[in-house]
């Protein structure tokens, strides 16, 4: 019998997460929702004027934006523990490191793409000029891909437990602290009509070790839980 | 090489025999260091020209911010020598030692806040040192929290492994990148305070309360272990025998 390529299998588990992805629409919209509904506390809570929510904005963004895609992370692995797909993938020989990224790719594409693209809107909404909308994009789509990875960890780590949900936040909050440091302060600084580059980029070297380090412990932590 | 005396430390009759025996070794010493150091700092030590009696909190501060980073690190190793060789023991050291290390991180940072309150006025500053210090006992409250909501041993262990060195690999990237948005925000004026270079009378206390902290670590580790060793094996014939004689 012929064996599935590797990159063939992370390829269809891609696929196949984001047909039952699809499947869930409710699921897929609420973590946009709630990104808009905690964006739109903030001028109620603090003020209607559009020049102090401007200096607040990027850090409203990021934080609202990091609580959605947190909220989000819960199911990225549960419902393939509960019906024992996980077992399978663990069984199947691909490697496992190789289907976390797959999995966290299709995680992302679900949860934290759509966070990006509404992002313009609420940016706007908050008194961001037009000019820091890329900026705003860029820290956001490099911030959600952090968090995607770094949740993955921590997901696969509370796979199954009792009030996993609020355990999961306590572990990952902290590890995403330096992106929220460099992805709010990119977006102050495109705000202030700076180059914002250099946080842009510190974000973009903090995703490729990300990248490159996370699918091990997402692997090795899944064959923990698993077991 | 015959690598027999390395496993027999592994072994957790042994190891609980040997911490029970080291335990006074660390403790006394611990002990004898802290009064010296002690007497030393409150005492003898002269007031500083600038902050008065009040720099003296330092002798508690420090050492309590060394030994929150030294107790991560040491779990860390422990941790993953646990994980990659699957040393239940190692388990047991890394289980043991992060509720001190956090009690300790807490410790640094109440005396971090009793020092500012003179000294900057507020009982708070959004400093980098003071901020990655709090990061830190979030990260020490997680792994507990983890720890502690999972119910089978091997799963709780491993999976507290994995997060230690998750944490570990991340603390330096944290340290930096706050240490990197304070001077952004508010320029390095305190960051200095702690660090002017201070004469040798200062010192001497300093670094025997260092030394003395580290110790103190080393018996409670001891103590600790011993406990951790008797909740995991007290189904084995082995410590029904201990505890018999």
């Amino acid at each position: 019998m012929e064996r599935t390529s590797p990159a063939a299998a992370a390829m269809l588990m891609y696929r196949r997460d984001l047909v039952l992805a699809f499947r869930h629409w409710d699921q897929v919209a609420q973590p946009v929702v709630f990104f808009a509904m905690v964006t739109t506390l903030f001028p109620l809570a603090l003020s209607p004027e559009l020049g102090e929510l401007r200096q607040l904005a990027g850090g409203v963004l990021w934080v609202a934006a990091l609580l959605a895609a947190l909220l989000g992370l819960e199911f990225l692995f549960r419902a393939d523990h509960a019906d024992g797909t996980l077992e399978q993938m663990l069984l199947s020989g691909q490697p496992l490191a190789l289907l976390a990224v797959a999995k966290g790719a299709a995680h992302w594409t679900v949860c934290g793409l759509p966070l990006v693209l509404v992002s313009p809107l609420l940016a706007i909404s908050l008194g961001v000029p037009t000019g820091a909308l890329c900026a705003v994009m860029l820290s956001l789509a490099l911030g959600t891909g952090i968090l995607s990875a770094l949740g993955a960890i921590g997901a696969a780590l509370t796979l199954g437990l009792r009030r996993g949900s609020m355990l999961l936040s306590l572990l990952v909050l902290p590890l995403a602290m330096p992106a929220l440091i460099f992805g709010a302060r990119a977006i102050d600084m495109a705000i202030e009509g700076e180059a914002a580059r250099g946080p842009l980029l510190l974000l973009a070297a903090m995703l490729v070790l990300v990248l490159t380090l996370a699918p091990l412990a997402v692997g090795s932590a899944l064959r923990i839980s698993a077991e | 090489m015959n690598w027999t005396w390395l496993h027999k430390f592994a072994s957790p009759p042994h190891a609980y025999r040997l911490a029970g025996r080291l335990a006074p070794w660390f403790g006394w010493p611990a002990f004898l260091l802290i009064v010296a150091g002690l007497y030393g700092g409150l005492v003898l030590a002269p007031a500083d020209y600038q902050q008065g009696d009040a720099f003296r909190i330092l002798y508690v501060h420090a050492p309590s911010a060394w030994m929150s980073m030294f107790i991560y690190a040491t779990m860390s190793v422990a941790a993953a020598i646990g994980l990659i060789w699957r040393i239940k023991l190692a388990h047991a050291v890394a289980a043991a030692s992060a509720p001190v290390g956090a009690w300790f991180t807490f410790v640094a940072l109440t005396t971090g806040a009793v020092w500012g309150k003179p000294m900057w006025g507020t009982w708070w500053v959004w400093d980098a040192r003071l901020t990655s210090e709090l990061i830190l006992l979030f990260l020490y409250v997680g792994l507990i929290a983890l720890r502690a909501s999972i119910d089978d041993r091997d799963r709780a262990d491993r999976a507290s492994a994995v997060l230690a060195i998750v944490g570990v690999v991340n603390l330096p990237i944290i340290h930096y990148s706050v240490y990197w948005w304070n001077t952004l925000h508010q320029g390095a004026t305190i960051t200095k305070l702690g660090k002017p270079s201070i004469t040798g009378e200062m010192l001497w206390p300093l670094l025997t309360m260092m030394v003395a902290f580290t110790l103190y670590y080393g018996g409670v580790l001891m103590l600790r272990l011993r406990a951790e060793i008797l909740r995991r094996e007290r189904d084995a014939s082995w410590l029904q025998k201990e505890l018999a004689a």
